[in-house]
């Protein structure tokens, strides 16, 4: 076939019939891409609707008020007297879970992702955080469970609303090592040397230029590494473990949202489930809520 | 001084104006003086024995086709290359009596003495006023009366005080290119320092841009030592004093302008202005 379309000698007319079926082979091929590609993302499109419509309807039928505002309540076995549970106390464990594991987490998280954008770029020390980072990035979950679970959960000798917490943050870490390095290095060198330029040391052109420079990613980075631990199951069953009671105090077994969803959806009973859709409903809206904020402020970025 | 003085041929007579800056050259006291300069970037050795010097309050061109060594050069002079490691210098450059790249040179000092505007605009992320005020405070302890004065002096020095003063607590990010350079050269000025190294300073700039800096590089000699990089042979004509032809990491000639371009000695710096390569 080369031969035909590319030799001078060949006769004009033959040329034209091969072009015609060339570019008809062609034509096909790509429609037959096309739809291969349409299909699998209404394939994608059909399950992920399907999901969310399936977390809407049953989790708006269950939240109400008392979802909320009470505390877990064995079932009701469908009397309408016995008093009603709910998910007080496993919103209050995660939102201090959370926020305590984003505390610890964000500043490490910052520093080794400046250490490796700013002070060891090509170093062979820098190269090597970097691969740990990512594996660490990667890593099954239920292992940083259990690697705290030995380290902090046997010496203490029981589970604890800080074990979780420090299970939380060690997930931030390698999240928020990755945007804060990607986005200090996606600023130009040219803005570093002005600012060495004038005479400024390295911590100041870091911390003055660099920070508000990529402020915006470094948030969004964090606020990703937030949804991420908003809905962490795994970690939490070696740590805080769940609680069915309101608790507060960090040395103790703690609630949280994704535990009591798994606990109360294994528990057979329908009131109970619908509590747990309620539950996952919330997790699902706030980490969505994040991730539309995270996204806004980097498109403010652009 | 008498480095300088060799290296500079007789100012080219009948060229109207510009043999006044001719002679100028001449009698000029050095303010930097290269001497044996080797420039490695790993193995690369990218400038090879320079001799120069910068003379006091003038403009001094450096031109040269991509990759000769000029930018490499004025890099050096205010020790840009210790950002990177494994590139070095060897040799001298003299100011003040010291050598700027033995490794015991203050760097930060150093950058207030001699400060530089890059090819790019830099602004920083901050207010107009804050951008000015940023260099100064690395340096000086001002009042806030004492800092308004500086921002504004300097903002008038860089010809953009008119366009600025009502907007000096927004962002200098909503700047034009033009006036984010100009920006930079008063963040530069700002600081006080006695040389200033431009970079070609308009290559990203629109020709009304251009003309600006041009004229404002003019106006900065009177107080500044200025060196000048550029890739636009007409701009080292227009703005320098005296003007450097780099080629392939060697300093081949430098001349007053009007001479280097009407009657230059060299037959590469000779093909070169006249567009044979480069």
């Amino acid at each position: 076939m080369h031969a035909t379309t590319f030799t001078p000698a060949a006769s004009p007319k033959k040329d034209l019939a091969t072009a015609a079926a060339l570019a008809r082979r062609r034509k096909l091929a790509d429609m037959v891409v096309r739809w291969f590609c349409l299909l699998a993302t209404a394939l994608g499109l059909f399950f992920l609707a399907s999901i969310l419509l399936t977390l809407l309807w049953r989790g708006l039928g269950a939240l109400d008020w008392t979802v909320l505002t009470k505390e877990f309540q064995p079932t009701t076995y469908g009397d309408p007297d016995a008093p009603k549970g709910g998910l007080a106390q496993a919103i209050i464990g995660s939102l201090i879970q959370t926020t305590i594991g984003t505390a610890i987490g964000t500043p490490i998280g910052l520093l080794v992702g400046t250490y490796l954008a700013e002070y060891a770029r090509n170093s062979p020390l820098g190269h090597a955080v970097r691969f740990v980072s990512d594996v660490l990035l990667s890593a099954p979950s239920i292992l940083i469970g259990l690697f705290i679970y030995q380290l902090v959960v046997l010496p203490m000798g029981g589970f604890s609303g800080i074990a979780g917490a420090m299970a939380l943050a060690i997930i931030v870490i390698p999240v928020v090592v990755r945007t804060t390095e990607d986005m200090l290095q996606l600023l130009p060198n040219t803005l570093r040397e002005a600012v060495i330029g004038l005479g400024a040391p390295k911590w100041k052109m870091i911390l003055l230029v660099c920070y508000p420079a990529a402020l915006s990613g470094i948030v969004t980075g964090v606020l990703l590494a937030v949804a991420r631990i908003a809905g962490e199951t795994a970690p939490l069953l070696l740590t805080s473990f769940g609680n069915s009671v309101m608790s507060t105090d960090l040395g103790k077994a703690m609630a949280s949202l994704p535990i009591a969803i798994y606990q109360q959806a294994n528990s057979g009973f329908p009131d109970l489930i619908a509590i747990a859709w309620a539950g996952a409903l919330l997790v699902t809206a706030s980490v969505l809520a994040l991730n539309i904020v995270a996204r806004y402020v980097l498109r403010q970025r652009r | 001084m008498d480095q300088n003085t060799a290296t500079v041929t007789e100012p080219s007579a009948g060229f109207g104006g510009m043999q006044a800056r001719s002679t100028a050259t001449l009698n000029a006291t050095s303010r930097i003086s290269v001497r044996g300069l080797d420039f490695f970037y790993g193995d690369n050795r990218a400038l090879k024995g320079i001799n120069f010097e910068i003379p006091d309050r003038q403009v001094t061109g450096m031109i040269g086709p991509s990759g000769c060594g000029k930018s490499t050069l004025l890099r050096v002079l205010n020790r840009m290359d210790s950002l990177y490691p494994g590139q070095r210098a060897e040799g001298e450059v003299m100011m003040d009596g010291e050598n700027i790249i033995a490794p015991e040179t203050d760097l930060n000092a150093l950058r207030a003495k001699v400060g530089m505007v890059f090819q790019k605009p830099t602004p920083f992320p901050m207010t107009i006023y804050d951008n000015i005020a940023f260099g100064v405070k690395l340096h000086e302890k001002l009042s806030k009366a004492e800092m308004d004065q500086r921002v504004e002096w300097a903002l008038t020095r860089a010809a953009l005080w008119g366009e600025v003063k009502d907007r000096l607590n927004t962002s200098a990010m909503g700047l034009s290119g033009g006036q984010q350079q100009r920006l930079c050269i008063a963040r530069t000025i700002a600081v006080r320092p006695e040389v200033i190294l431009f970079d070609e300073p308009t290559s990203a700039l629109d020709p009304i841009s251009t003309l600006k800096i041009e004229e404002l590089i003019d106006e900065l000699k009177r107080d500044f030592t200025i060196a000048i990089v550029t890739h636009n042979m007409q701009q080292a004509a227009r703005c320098a004093d005296q003007v450097a032809f780099f080629y392939l990491g060697e300093l081949i000639e430098v001349a007053p302008a009007a001479q280097l371009f009407t009657a230059p000695r060299e037959k590469r710096t000779q093909e070169y202005i006249t567009g044979r390569f480069g």
